[in-house]
């Protein structure tokens, strides 16, 4: 059905045909002191050129990655998208669909989905992946659910090296839930203080959740939390970038139970925070706790390969209220960029991309390291972001490379640290020599 | 389908075996028909308490998940843990191997709530 207005005598047809004379008679049953009747505030009607210049003035003042050289990280990255993905995620029949799950209609969705649980599991080492979450947050959030109901206890241990954005969405979802969250300091190193983690994990402790490489761009002792969060009987949980799996060990191989992280990184745009891509990845034992749901492969009657949603009964439909979690769709647009990111890419690709990110942002700090007045936070080794401290706030710093066009990084002072003069710069794949070059030159120009 | 004689069911489906004041607790045969394909089954742990008319677990079968109801109540003394290997036992052999859990009545007086296995047939019909 097209959409083009009546005409004012097909209004009159109309309403004489159901035998009133004004549109107003219909709103008679409408007390009058409720009706609105003053007018819109709106503008007068523009032609289709004027609107189009007018929002293509607005969309100017938007400055974007493209405009500016970004080494911003903080759970979001710049990292190069090759076009490819768009040509493919841009295709109708993938871009259109919503929650396209019957399964004798969506035979293509289901198994970009399907390879996207199967590519994970593979980068993280675990058994079981899920079709996808919102964001890392909120798949952190899950993970400690999770080892809540699994756990049967009430305690979640959190390491403050965790984005913090990440233990905010932890503690909003928990929320109302009876459940003890504890927090681990930091140490002087800039990764999680075991022997705090130590003192206050206890029998009652149903998960320990830390990210590696953390939130101050460091590499935790993996091996050490997963002995001590074992020993207690607790499940691991980590966060991960997967970006960092093409060089580090896959958390699988640390015993991890519960694996989750930002797929941004993997062909998702810089968008204002979201959509982004959450991972959740599980042992095979604790498949029936998980949440989310699972797309499996399976064979028809004649014997010919199919897909078909397997695991969604406890989220989706019936018994809502005895759900282990109520999270009942999933990211799968940006599910299926990174697939095709990782398809593109392939083990080698992912190893090159993680080397790149490991080289330029150590070839940077060292630069910066040299200039009198910075120095290095930490000690620790780091992936692709690092602190630095500086000489002046970080604040000022940030606006004065902002003139120069760079996007200096992200002002520590901000959250719960207790960091002053301390800036969080990511470095990725996409900078180029000059552009590391002039990040250090800058930064000597502005304290000089 | 089969209803035996020496069982006492609910209008659950359930059915148990009373042996002193031990209960034996599964679904019937009308039930794992009704059900399909069982898939999963969620047990309850040793030592837990239930209670008549409660639910102590549930069956996940291809297209719907439902609960186990408790026809007594009293306290969990075993599971059968070959149902999480193959919780198809309850498809195949509903009031043998597929058994679910066996308790410890804390009230044997419940049992005269429940229906015979003349009452549940008519019950289904």
């Amino acid at each position: 059905m097209p959409f083009i207005p009546t005409t004012e005598k097909e209004e009159q047809d109309m309403l004489r045909a159901i035998g009133v004379e004004t549109f107003e008679d219909l709103l008679e049953t409408i007390p009058e002191r409720v009706r609105f009747h003053g007018s819109f505030n709106l503008p007068d009607s523009t032609s289709e050129l004027e609107a189009f210049q007018l929002m293509r003035r607005l969309a100017q003042q938007n400055h974007s990655v493209q405009d500016y050289t970004c080494f911003l990280g903080g759970g979001a990255y710049d990292h190069y998208i090759p076009s490819v993905v768009n040509h493919i995620l841009l295709r109708s029949e993938f871009y259109t669909a919503y929650t396209p799950y019957q399964p004798e209609v969506s035979q293509g969705n289901l198994q970009a989905i399907f390879e996207y649980q199967s590519m994970i599991s593979n980068l993280t080492a675990m058994d079981v992946t899920n079709a996808s979450m919102y964001d890392a947050g909120s798949a952190l959030a899950e993970a400690a659910l999770m080892a809540y109901h699994v756990k049967n206890r009430a305690a979640i241990i959190v390491s403050k090296a965790v984005n913090p954005f990440y233990r905010d969405v932890l503690r909003t979802y928990l929320h109302g839930q009876n459940i003890d969250i504890r927090e681990i300091d930091v140490s002087a190193d800039g990764i999680t203080d075991v022997n705090q983690l130590k003192k206050h994990i206890t029998d009652q402790t149903a998960g320990v959740i830390i990210q590696h490489p953390n939130f101050l761009g460091n590499l935790e002792n993996v091996h050490e939390i997963e002995a001590v969060t074992h020993a207690s009987g607790a499940l691991f949980i980590t966060s991960n970038d997967p970006l960092s799996l093409g060089l580090l060990e896959p958390p699988g191989a640390y015993n991890a139970d519960i694996v989750t992280g930002e797929g941004q990184v993997l062909g998702n745009p810089l968008a204002f925070g979201g959509p982004y891509l959450g991972i959740f990845s599980v042992k095979q034992e604790f498949i029936r706790k998980m949440p989310g749901r699972l797309i499996g492969r399976t064979v028809d009657s004649q014997g010919r390969p199919g897909f078909v949603m397997t695991l969604q009964t406890r989220e989706q439909h019936i018994r809502r209220d005895k759900a282990t979690s109520n999270i009942c769709t999933n990211n799968a647009l940006n599910a299926l960029a990174a697939t095709i990111y990782l398809s593109l890419l392939g083990k080698q690709g992912i190893q090159e991309v993680a080397n790149q990110c490991l080289q330029k942002s150590h070839y940077l700090a060292e630069k910066i390291a040299a200039i009198p007045g910075f120095e290095l936070k930490f000690k620790a080794p780091f992936f692709k972001e690092f602190v630095i401290k500086t000489p002046i706030p970080a604040a000022d710093v940030i606006a004065g490379l902002k003139d120069r066009k760079i996007l200096a990084g992200i002002d520590l002072s901000k959250f719960d640290y207790g960091f002053e003069n301390a800036l969080l710069v990511a470095v990725t794949e996409k900078r180029s020599q000059a552009e590391l070059d002039a990040f250090a030159e800058s930064l000597a120009i502005i304290v000089d | 389908m089969e209803i035996p004689e020496d069982l006492l069911y609910t209008e659950e489906h359930e059915w148990v075996y009373v042996e002193g004041d031990t209960a034996i607790i599964g679904i019937t045969d009308y039930a794992q028909g009704e059900l399909g394909d069982v898939v999963f089954v969620e047990l309850p742990q040793i030592g837990e308490h239930i209670q008549q008319m409660e639910p102590f677990g549930s069956i996940e079968a291809v297209k719907t998940v439902s609960d186990i109801f408790a026809p007594v109540s009293g306290e969990v003394i075993e599971v059968n843990s070959n149902l999480e290997e193959n919780p198809q036992l309850i498809n195949q052999d509903p009031y043998g191997e597929g058994w679910i859990i066996k308790i410890k009545m804390s009230d044997p007086k419940e049992t005269e709530g429940l229906l015979t296995a003349d009452e549940y047939q008519s019950m289904i019909e």
